[in-house]
């Protein structure tokens, strides 16, 4: 490791300032950091830090979506063969399907989200944040399998320029990159971001390839036709078509402990997204207008996206409210409309992506009403000891 | 009347190098008193190189408040005044003859004296700075009337230095103390000390204080902390604090009419082969603490502890408000993928290294950053260490954009740097937040004056 670092030291001065390759100093940062943690010393202030560092913390949470991640390869196998009654498929069978569908889409995402990155460091001389770790993971997650992979280039692009870059890079953005990538997809390409065709890689024609969302929206817009939904446990596994990551509740609970555990993620987001989710679907039980209505409100955590958003993408600290009592608002205003958004917007089978992105640009306001009260407060306080002095 | 506060939220941060509780003599043969301890103030020399001095003598003064005076803690020959860039004045420092001798301010009772009579004493003897108030931790302004003042009479850094062992035995000196400092002021005197067991009689039987007792992790011992508790701070007030050792020269300065500026510094990190206490005198050179006491390798000494001290250089000097000198290891190293490493040596606040499974082991940190400075990503982080009802993120990004208004709605007249010292440890963006804040408070200073 010494020949490593020597060579390191040797090469360094030339993309210093001044050097012949100073236009990728940022670039050389990015690496060097990646394979040393700095040699920088505090100065003033607190003389020791705590060992963990942004880097750290976004492999850890990309640790985190690794349990969804490998049961969503074997799950987009066991889909395929599932459809193609003709072949069955093994569980090995089954990954390896899924693993080479879903590794390109990952590749994608990040050589092309990471260039993004380097060209904007380098144009703004700064160094290459760690933030879209996070998000090029975070975007094959929500893709469907057959997504083409022209389109996951031109999401990511557009989601790390105009979701981050414009406000500033990583810990500026307004709008959670990964859902940005999803949105613009979803507006940009409805016919590959939905429907009963995409969920299910190389489909066959033995069973529909609609997701349960997509049968529960179909029973209120297609009068006569009946819903059914596969059983809640198999949903609870994930045994359903839909996104890659999205299906398995258990492995994004997995991916919930490691994520709370490490205090990476706020389980109070995690838990009043969940509660504003279960209290929609009560009271959509108790109107009951419809079938869909009816459905168990448990049910609702198990479908679609809904779990993986209230774990995943409602948790982004960047775009979630700051404030503790906003942290319980926000996540509770997720589930509330996601359920709302799924249940009556016909356009919108899965509400939990706009309704994330909604309240992305309401946290900021949340914020403002929590902290104008502690204002309050505290003005109160000083008024009340200007009366008895 | 007494309560107890039970804090919730906080971090203790278990180091290697806790001082034996053994208490060595040293007397200091060379003394400094250095300007950039007081915030605010701006120094006029009195003295030049070669100059005589006895202990009490001043050696400088506040250009602006010009009763503020700095005097020798020894007596002896002016070594040195030592002047940095800008002819900014870093440091006068003193040799100390082999017999001391002291100037002579009267001994008093201060319970037969007045405020002005108590005040006068103070300022001319070189006593007063060891008064400070918040807002802002600059020395106090002796018109003032102050709504309480309160002494910590113990410390939760890092290492601290255990007030009980030093304080043992002055209780005189310790309640001399008590009583000038309850002339200054019309409102309460709060003694505020820790609910472990064992706290030290000296504190227990003062007289004329309200003794609350504080349980809990650091920041516990913080003075802010504790004024946040007990009566919190509101625009236009103002309190006083002190340190246990403070008290002690204030009481002593009227027992003997003397200033005299003994101190027991408490030696401590994981770099010293035998860290102790030492008996010695404010503002010591500390050459003669860690001759053949310190281990190998390259160290950072620290006056004060490691969470809020002052990078000091190996002849350096403690500082006037501290009680502790810590010795670490620097941290000028590259480590190979060291961010995705198990880490069982590391010390986090989050559980993201092994080490969490290994709860009371002590660690050798050091100065290393471990990692690049980024944006604000996490939240909800520095609340957990952050004792107040206080959002310390919004406050600190009103500070960074110099929103006067924002600073003062969110409470910056409670706050200091120390306070946030736990923040910029967790903080995984690595930014200098206890910067940030002194710089904020300056900037009210200038504002509001």
């Amino acid at each position: 490791m010494k020949a490593l670092r020597n060579f390191l030291d040797k090469i360094k001065p030339r993309f210093e300032k001044g050097g012949k390759f100073a236009k990728l100093q940022s670039t050389f940062e990015a690496f060097e950091t990646f394979l040393y943690v700095p040699n920088r010393v505090t100065l003033t202030g607190s003389h020791i830090r705590d060992a963990n560092d942004l880097k750290r913390t976004m492999a850890l949470v990309v640790l985190a979506m690794i349990p969804a991640l490998l049961f969503g390869m074997w799950n987009v196998g066991y889909q395929h063969f599932l459809s193609t009654a003709a072949e069955t498929g093994d569980i090995w069978q089954n990954f390896w399907f899924g693993f080479i569908r879903v590794f390109p889409i990952i590749v994608v995402s990040y050589v092309v989200g990471l260039g993004t990155e380097f060209v904007f460091a380098q144009i703004r001389g700064h160094e290459v944040n760690e933030g879209f770790l996070v998000s090029g993971m975070l975007i094959p997650l929500v893709m469907p399998p057959d997504v083409p992979l022209w389109m996951v280039a031109v999401a990511t692009v557009f989601a790390v320029i105009f979701g981050k870059e414009v406000f500033g890079g990583t810990g500026m953005n307004i709008l959670n990159p990964a859902l940005t990538a999803r949105a613009f997809l979803f507006f940009a390409y409805p016919k590959n971001m939905s429907g009963d065709q995409v969920w299910i890689a190389g489909q066959g024609d033995a069973i529909s390839g609609a997701t349960p969302l997509g049968d529960a929206l179909a029973s209120t817009t297609t009068p006569g036709s009946p819903l059914t939904l596969p059983d809640t446990m198999d949903m609870f596994y994930g045994f359903m078509p839909g996104s890659v990551g999205e299906t398995s509740t258990l492995a994004i609970l997995l991916g919930a402990v490691i994520l709370v555990f490490t205090g990476m993620a706020s389980w109070r987001i995690m838990l009043s997204v969940f509660a504003g989710g279960l209290l929609m679907g009560y009271i959509f039980n108790w109107v009951g207008a419809n079938a869909y209505m009816d459905i168990s409100p448990w049910d609702h955590m198990v479908m679609g996206g809904f779990a993986f958003g209230a774990v995943f993408m409602a948790t982004d600290p960047v775009t979630a409210t700051q404030s503790t009592k906003g942290k319980y608002i926000y996540g509770f205003l997720i589930g509330f409309f996601a359920i709302l958004v799924r249940v009556f917007n016909p356009a919108y089978p899965e509400g939990m992506m706009l309704a994330i992105l909604l309240m992305n640009v309401f946290a900021p306001l949340i914020d403002h009403y929590v902290i104008q009260a502690n204002v309050k407060k505290r003005k109160k306080r000083w008024a009340a000891a200007q009366v008895t002095a | 009347m007494s309560n107890t506060f039970k804090i919730r939220k906080g971090l203790d941060i278990n180091l290697l190098g806790e001082a034996e509780k053994t208490i060595s003599e040293i007397p200091s043969k060379l003394c400094a008193i250095k300007p950039p301890d007081f915030h605010g103030v701006f120094p006029k020399v009195l003295v030049k190189e070669g100059d005589e001095v006895k202990a009490g003598s001043p050696l400088f003064y506040d250009k602006y408040r010009e009763n503020i005076m700095f005097t020798s803690p020894v007596s002896g020959k002016v070594r040195e005044v030592r002047r940095g860039a800008k002819r900014v004045l870093l440091e006068v420092s003193v040799e100390a003859a082999p017999e001391q001798e002291y100037v002579d301010f009267g001994s008093a009772d201060p319970n037969g004296l007045d405020k002005a009579a108590v005040t006068e004493k103070l300022l001319k003897s070189g006593v007063w700075p060891f008064i400070r108030q918040r807002p802002y931790s600059i020395i106090a302004n002796p018109e003032d009337d102050p709504k309480s003042i309160m002494i910590s009479a113990f410390d939760s850094a890092p290492l601290a230095p255990d007030y009980d062992l030093i304080i043992q035995g002055q209780g005189e000196a310790f309640q001399a103390g008590i009583d000038a400092l309850r002339k200054l002021c019309s409102g309460k005197l709060y003694l505020n000390v820790s609910a472990n067991a064992g706290v030290s009689e000296v504190f227990l039987n003062a007289k004329g204080v309200e003794i609350n007792t504080f349980s809990g992790p650091h920041p516990t011992g913080n003075v802010g902390t504790q004024i946040n508790r007990i009566s919190p701070l509101n625009k236009g007030e103002i309190i006083w604090y002190l340190r246990p050792q403070d008290v002690l020269s204030i009481g002593r300065l009227f027992r003997e009419g003397k200033f005299d500026a003994g101190r027991i510094i408490a030696l401590t990190g994981s770099e010293l082969k035998r860290p102790q206490y030492f008996r010695t005198t404010l503002g010591t050179s500390i050459a003669e603490m860690i001759t053949a006491n310190v281990k190998e390798g390259e160290v950072r000494y620290i006056s004060g502890n490691v969470l809020t001290g002052t990078k000091i250089e190996k002849t350096g000097f403690v500082g006037f408000y501290d009680s502790q000198l810590t010795v670490i290891p620097e941290g000028d190293y590259y480590e190979f993928i060291g961010w995705a490493l198990p880490g069982l040596k590391k010390f986090s606040f989050y559980y993201t290294f092994l080490s969490w499974m290994m709860p009371g082991k002590k660690y050798r940190l050091d100065t290393n950053f471990h990692g690049g400075e980024r944006a604000f990503v996490l939240t909800g982080k520095f609340e957990q260490v952050f004792p107040f009802n206080i959002y310390p993120m919004q406050l600190i990004k009103a500070i960074m954009i110099e929103d006067i208004d924002r600073m003062e709605n969110l409470g910056i007249y409670e706050v200091d740097e120390e306070d946030f010292a736990l923040c910029e440890f967790v903080s995984t963006s690595k930014i200098n937040i206890q910067k940030i804040v002194r710089d904020g408070l300056s900037l009210m200073i200038r504002e509001m004056s």
